[in-house]
């Protein structure tokens, strides 16, 4: 009876017939593998993440689009005009948003990832599955208020008539961007924060510093040349200015994004191994 | 392929046990440690080594599980067998030793795991289904039969923080209750819920045995595990301590329970997220003695202490069981309450219950402790912490060793003769 069902249907601990369990020692393979069996798992739990968090709130989605357009605001009233930041030609509300656009929904991500397991201590200690999804759901849990959000930027940038060139169609690459390193940065928190609580503070603290080391209220050239690929040791700047030139025209960042992709895909790695390397305490520990 | 579903061989789990303070880690106490371990390295020397900081939760156990069997684990509290079923379902991994699962694993530690309070209860279904390891398609196939198993028809589309407590534990019980797997890990989830629910679960329990698939359950209930399993595991501190059919593992737990008349929680028993604790209990004879033999026919008192940590209603109770599992009687101190659960502020209570008249069949029984919510949750339970035996003198079962649970005389009347005519009637 068994096999005359369609694979895809049967429960996944159906696909993994025989199980060893041992311990494991020192670094341990990725095993993508058995993520990629508990795909569904990652649906539904960023499903959930997105439906239960505008539960009893007035405003709803709207938050997506009230924090970076407050900040907007703020920046543009500070910065653009009592401080007369440069903007490189751009408008600055627009050129302030289109960076506060991918910066939000990285620092929400790097927030809901941070805190994931400890958040998730019921799940970890009481059902198997590949506890990477927890991480990774909470980051992609952020991209439909960063959709919102985005939605709002194409309304200013049709009010201030600024048309998309080319470089358009490379915004995915810079969304991935952004999410690989939210996930990367948040995969290195959530596994501290395990051991850690010290990482709930330090997550907004750390947010803070970091949208100021970020090319936000500013714009990159300020940097002096000779420095400015260094500047992508910030992954962040490598967003940021990618958005720029993908949607506002502005020079394509060059060196910086090289450092940055190079950056984010070292601590991503890393990140991906640290978690792994500590999955096995997480039951015990969180 | 062979006919072994779980083999486990030495399997052993170390766990730190620090003071709450060594708990939480903080970063802080890392680097001042670091600082300060060579100094205390330095005074230390000379010195009597440290107390233990470590324990195993489980040693060298090994075992094997054929296909088709149920497997009861039993043991005291604090014995290894939620660690066992951890390791198995592969939530903390083993310290040494390994263990091999042939077959798809369902393990169920707990019902409503990961349920979330502002979903609805559809969307619970989903949810807990794919945490539980289904696919989309699957639970899908059996969505209806979830909700006519939980009885929630009408409220599927309330978020499930608007149900009442039963029906939140049927509507998890019925998810997990869909779960197919060939190996069925089962903590002791029966002790959740009222009787009905326990009965529910224990027949769920059996239809997956009767299908012939592989179950290993834990439980307090000797008498659910002796009707439902052929084999059983008896662990004690971590040791695997008796292994083979049932009823032997039964009788050598009830028989070996220890120091009997009084029994004491271990401080290092007390989970401070608990809101109820037996701390102890004794049986006290007529003469108001601490006893563990008793007289046939003689009222005896069960002597309970407990610990609310924070304001609860509840119905604290124990059971009496004799070797064989099965529970002669069993009391609660709601019974004078008429059965409602009383409310207990935070402190400790010492309750006596006056077992009187007292009508045990002579023979050894066992005292086991429980206190729940009803239909809600399982508070705490100590199983088996006293023991005591019954003598024979003066009993109808000194006569004969008649069977039965208790030992009373019945009025019998001759209604009716009539003489045999020449041999017959």
């Amino acid at each position: 009876m068994k096999s005359e069902k369609d694979l895809s249907t049967l429960p996944i601990a159906e696909q993994i017939p025989t199980i060893l369990i041992r311990p494991s020692r020192g670094w341990v393979a990725l095993n993508l593998r058995d993520l990629w069996l508990y795909r569904e798992l990652l649906y539904f739990l960023t499903w959930r993440d997105i439906k239960v968090r505008y539960k009893q709130t007035v405003l709803g989605a709207a938050w997506a689009i009230l924090q970076p357009f407050f900040t907007m605001v703020v920046f543009s009233i500070f910065f653009g005009r009592l401080a007369q930041v440069p903007s490189d030609g751009i408008p600055y509300p627009i050129f302030a948003y289109c960076a506060l656009v991918p910066w939000s929904y990285f620092a929400g991500a790097l927030d809901r990832a941070g805190n994931s397991l400890v958040g998730s201590a019921n799940l970890i200690t009481k059902v198997y599955f590949p506890r990477l999804a927890i991480p990774i759901s909470a980051v992609l849990a952020g991209l439909l208020d960063f959709g919102i959000a985005f939605v709002v930027l194409l309304g200013m940038m049709f009010y201030y008539g600024t048309a998309p060139t080319a470089a358009v169609l490379t915004l995915p690459l810079f969304l991935l961007l952004a999410i690989a390193t939210a996930l990367a940065v948040g995969l290195w928190l959530s596994a501290l924060n395990v051991q850690y609580r010290d990482v709930r503070y330090t997550i907004p603290f750390l947010t803070q510093l970091w949208l100021f080391a970020t090319p936000i209220a500013y714009s990159s050239s300020l940097v002096p040349e000779q420095w400015r690929a260094l500047y992508g040791l910030n992954p962040m700047a490598g967003v940021v200015e990618g958005f720029r030139w993908a949607l506002l025209g502005k020079e394509p960042p060059g060196p910086l994004l090289a450092v940055s992709v190079i950056v984010v895909l070292l601590l991503l790695i890393g990140g991906l191994y640290y978690f792994r390397r500590m999955e096995k305490t997480f039951a015990d520990v969180v | 392929m062979s006919d072994t579903a779980i083999r486990v061989e030495n399997l052993s789990k170390l766990y730190r046990i620090g003071g709450p303070q060594e708990r939480y880690k903080t970063l802080r106490d890392t680097l001042a440690h670091a600082a300060v371990a060579p100094v205390h390295q330095l005074r230390r020397l000379g010195q009597p080594a440290p107390p233990q900081e470590t324990i195993w939760a489980l040693k060298d156990v090994s075992f094997e599980v054929k296909h088709g069997e149920v497997l009861g684990i039993i043991g005291p509290n604090g014995a290894g067998k939620t660690t066992l079923l951890r390791i198995l379902s592969r939530i903390t991994e083993p310290t040494t030793g390994h263990a091999e699962i042939h077959g798809r694993v369902g393990s169920l530690l707990e019902v409503g795991t990961g349920f979330h309070p502002e979903l609805t209860g559809r969307e619970n279904i989903y949810l807990n289904g794919a945490i539980l390891g289904m696919r989309k398609v699957e639970i899908e196939r059996k969505f209806d039969e979830i909700v006519a198993f939980a009885e929630i028809e009408k409220f599927l589309d309330t978020p499930v923080k608007r149900y009442s407590s039963g029906m939140y534990v049927r509507l998890a019980f019925a998810v997990a209750a869909h779960l197919e797997p060939e190996i069925l890990l089962v903590d002791e989830v029966l002790a959740v819920g009222d009787a009905a629910f326990q009965k529910k679960c224990l027949g769920m329990i059996g239809d997956v045995a009767g299908e012939g698939r592989t179950v290993m359950f834990v439980s307090h209930n000797m008498h659910a595990v002796s009707e439902l399993c052929e084999t059983g595991l008896l662990l004690r501190s971590g040791y695997l301590d008796r292994d083979g059919p049932i009823a032997d593992v039964i009788k050598s737990y009830v028989a070996d329970a220890g120091t009997a008349s009084r029994w004491t929680r271990g401080e290092r028993e007390l989970q401070p997220s608990k809101k109820f604790f037996f701390l102890s209990a004794q049986i006290v004879d007529q003469n108001g003695a601490v006893a563990s033999h008793l007289d046939f026919g003689a009222p005896f008192v069960v002597e309970i202490q407990y610990l609310v940590a924070r304001r609860v209603t509840c119905k604290p109770a124990f059971h009496a069981v004799n070797l064989n599992g099965v529970v002669a009687f069993s009391s609660t101190e709601c019974d004078a309450a008429g059965g409602q659960d009383i409310l207990r502020e935070p402190g400790v209570y010492r309750v006596r219950c006056v077992v009187n008249p007292n009508w045990l069949m002579p023979g050894t029984y066992a005292i086991r402790l429980s206190a729940s919510q009803t239909n809600v949750e399982h508070l705490d339970s100590v199983d088996i912490c006293l023991q005591f035996d019954i003598g024979g003198v003066g009993s109808l079962w000194s006569l004969d060793r008649r069977p039965g649970l208790f030992d009373l005389t019945y009025e019998w009347t001759l209604c009716s003769f009539e003489k045999a005519a020449d041999g017959y009637p």
